[in-house]
């Protein structure tokens, strides 16, 4: 009797994955794509330095999101894709003479290459075990590279890429192209991890972050799932590190500050931790938290690490989900449809 | 006779690391977090002692007085304010935090000290050594700094074995609810796991700033090498550190005898091909259960 009443006052539930909102703020979100497209023919040449910036931090946010808050996957070494993507377009663009948006882009797939053999040493260790191996990897990689006697590369005293830009553009030409192919880089690294976590395997990676153990009994391929983020974060991190090579156009290999450093690991944690771990849109709001934290508090500077660690540590400890976690918690929207949603036929209501 | 150098002085090296690592795997051990910032706590260890012999005109060994006290202390508290709460929010929390806290003693180290590499006096000793033949000597400070290595280890090792505060961190590592039940508050037991983990990784940092120069960023490579003598020494194991920390000091000190830049290099190929090593075997129990399970 009982369970029959309850059948009968179920509310009907549908499950869906576009709500009005989100199909709006899709839309948008292509449209503004596209008109920020246009920046380098309205915009100055200072807001396009400023915007390319900002695009290479929205995709590390985005990489260091997909594997922490996507596979539980903590990587305190994610710099060596970065300084692996940099490294990688100085070598085919300065010592082979390649066209050096072709370098930037076949960088960014050797970073992909790279992740594999990396993924299936370090991807069986877990928690703080995995996150100090991908440290040792990154470090291990930046000794390497300041190992290499090739004058193109230029050991520990760093290179230059100026030369094969300066070669075939003007600074105006390398100012847009740079540009557009940052811009290009951040449409479709969003595009493929948006594609990647609506797919079965999206669902999959959420059941191995939130119980390993349980996914793999119900026969989740835990490794896959977790080797294919990795892959695509070490691809999408190189892609970053080639977007700060055009945009610098000189490399350290050592050092905290350098393109291998760890300091990038460190604006990652505070770009994912501010904006909301785990939210497909809440790196970008971290990444723009983060570029305003560099514009109007100090760059660059003692005090900016302090606070950008001071600011990571409160939100871990205060705020676990980050601005864009709460939000989504309290008002229960989501803008870009990564997940389902229970949508109650007779109020309307959804729960995500 | 040159590499037979470089062993005995890898051998030695190895009770640094030891000492760095016993903090590591002690905190690993009973609370299940590998705190990041341990590294970075032995370095702050090392800088005060700076601090102390620079204002009060002491030695180093005595500055160790005040140090390791203040360290107890701040381990301490460390776990009581910032740890514990990350604790109970997961396990990727306490990587965060412990991370940012890196990133924050890195810098203000910077700013209260410069970038500048400092370095501590390891008085008369420092310079006396055995000089066994014409290529081999071996200093009698890193024979100091191997002997406190394994006086810590040994006694860590008894107060794990034989007292009560070992058996409350041993029944609380096993299993703390259940330590709850029987009347042992755990809190209070990850507070002082943590205290003598800070005091340790203090007293190496004090030992590593006698041995060579450091400078604020140094507390990521003491964290680095921490780590793969514990994992190279075999996770779980107090004696394992020691012979993990001896097998890494030997690489990287063989290393640099074929190339000074392959120091640290060679560490880290030694800690990989460990890893690579174990996970085979891992790979290879699992296709094992795989294939018996079908």
């Amino acid at each position: 009797m009982t369970s029959a009443a309850a059948v009968r006052e179920a509310p009907a539930m549908r499950v869906q994955r576009w709500t009005p909102v989100s199909v709006a703020f899709t839309g948008a979100l292509t449209s503004l794509v596209a008109l920020l497209a246009f920046a380098p023919v309205v915009l100055g040449e200072n807001t396009q330095n400023n915007l390319i910036q900002l695009y290479f931090l929205v995709i590390m946010a985005m990489m260091w999101n997909a594997l922490a808050g996507y596979g539980g996957l903590v990587s305190v070494g994610q710099q060596g894709f970065i300084g692996i993507g940099a490294y990688a377009a100085v070598f085919l663009s300065v010592q082979h003479s390649l066209n050096p948006y072709l370098s930037m882009l076949l960088a960014t797939l050797i970073g992909g290459l790279i992740a594999v053999p990396v993924a299936a040493v370090v991807l069986w260790l877990r928690h703080g075990a995995f996150a100090i191996a991908t440290w040792v990897v990154a470090e291990s990689f930046a000794i390497l590279v300041s190992l290499d006697p090739n004058p193109a590369i230029g050991g520990g005293t760093g290179t230059s890429a100026l030369l094969p830009f300066d070669l075939r553009y003007t600074p105006t030409q390398r100012l847009h192209y740079t540009y557009w192919a940052a811009l290009g880089a951040v449409a479709v690294l969003l595009l493929l991890l948006f594609v990647l976590l609506r797919s079965r395997l999206g669902g999959s990676l959420q059941a191995i972050r939130d119980d390993e153990e349980a996914a793999a009994s119900v026969g989740v391929r835990v490794l896959l799932g977790k080797g294919v983020l990795f892959v695509v974060a070490g691809a999408g991190c190189a892609a970053a590190g080639t977007i700060i090579l055009a945009w610098q156009l000189s490399v350290l290999p050592l050092g905290p500050d350098s393109v291998f450093g760890i300091n990038w690991t460190a604006k990652m944690i505070f770009m994912v931790l501010v904006g909301g771990l785990g939210t497909f849109e809440g790196p970008i709001i971290g990444a723009v938290a983060l570029y305003v934290l560099q514009t109007y508090g100090p760059n660059g500077g003692v005090w900016y690490f302090v606070l950008l660690g001071g600011i990571a540590i409160g939100f871990a400890l205060l705020l676990p989900r980050g601005i864009w976690g709460t939000i989504q918690e309290r008002f229960n929207v989501q803008l870009l449809p990564v997940g389902y949603r229970l949508r109650n036929v007779a109020t309307g209501k959804g729960t995500p | 006779m040159t590499w037979v150098s470089a062993i005995v002085h890898g051998i030695l090296l190895g009770g640094v690391y030891a000492l760095l690592a016993s903090g590591l795997a002690l905190m690993f051990g009973v609370m299940r977090i590998i705190n990041l910032a341990h590294g970075s706590l032995a370095l702050v260890g090392a800088y005060m002692a700076f601090l102390l012999t620079e204002h009060l005109h002491i030695t180093t060994y005595l500055a160790l007085a005040p140090v390791l006290p203040g360290a107890l202390v701040a381990g301490y508290f460390l776990q009581r304010t910032m740890l514990e709460r990350s604790l109970r929010a997961g396990q990727l929390v306490p990587l965060l935090t412990t991370f940012g806290l890196l990133i924050v003693i890195a810098n203000l180290l910077q700013y209260f000290f410069s970038p500048d590499v400092h370095s501590l006096d390891e008085g008369r000793i420092g310079t006396a050594a055995w000089n066994v033949s014409s290529s081999l000597s071996i200093p009698w400070f890193d024979v100091l700094t191997f002997g406190v290595a394994v006086f810590v280890l040994g006694g860590l090792e008894l107060v794990l074995r034989h007292t009560q505060l070992g058996r409350e961190l041993r029944a609380t590592a096993e299993d703390a609810d259940t330590a709850e039940l029987v009347g042992i508050n755990a809190r209070a037991v990850y507070a002082r796991a943590a205290a003598i983990a800070v005091a340790t990784a203090a007293l190496a940092g004090v030992f590593y700033g006698m041995r060579s120069s450091f400078d604020p960023n140094a507390g990521a490579d003491q964290l680095l090498y921490a780590f793969e003598a514990v994992v190279i020494g075999g996770i779980g194991s107090l004696w394992g550190t020691l012979w993990g920390g001896v097998v890494l000091g030997v690489a990287q000190l063989v290393g640099a005898q074929i190339n000074p830049e392959y120091f640290a290099l060679s560490g880290h190929v030694v800690f990989l091909v460990v890893l690579v090593a174990r996970t085979g075997v891992q790979a290879r129990g699992l296709t094992l259960t795989l294939r018996r399970a079908t």
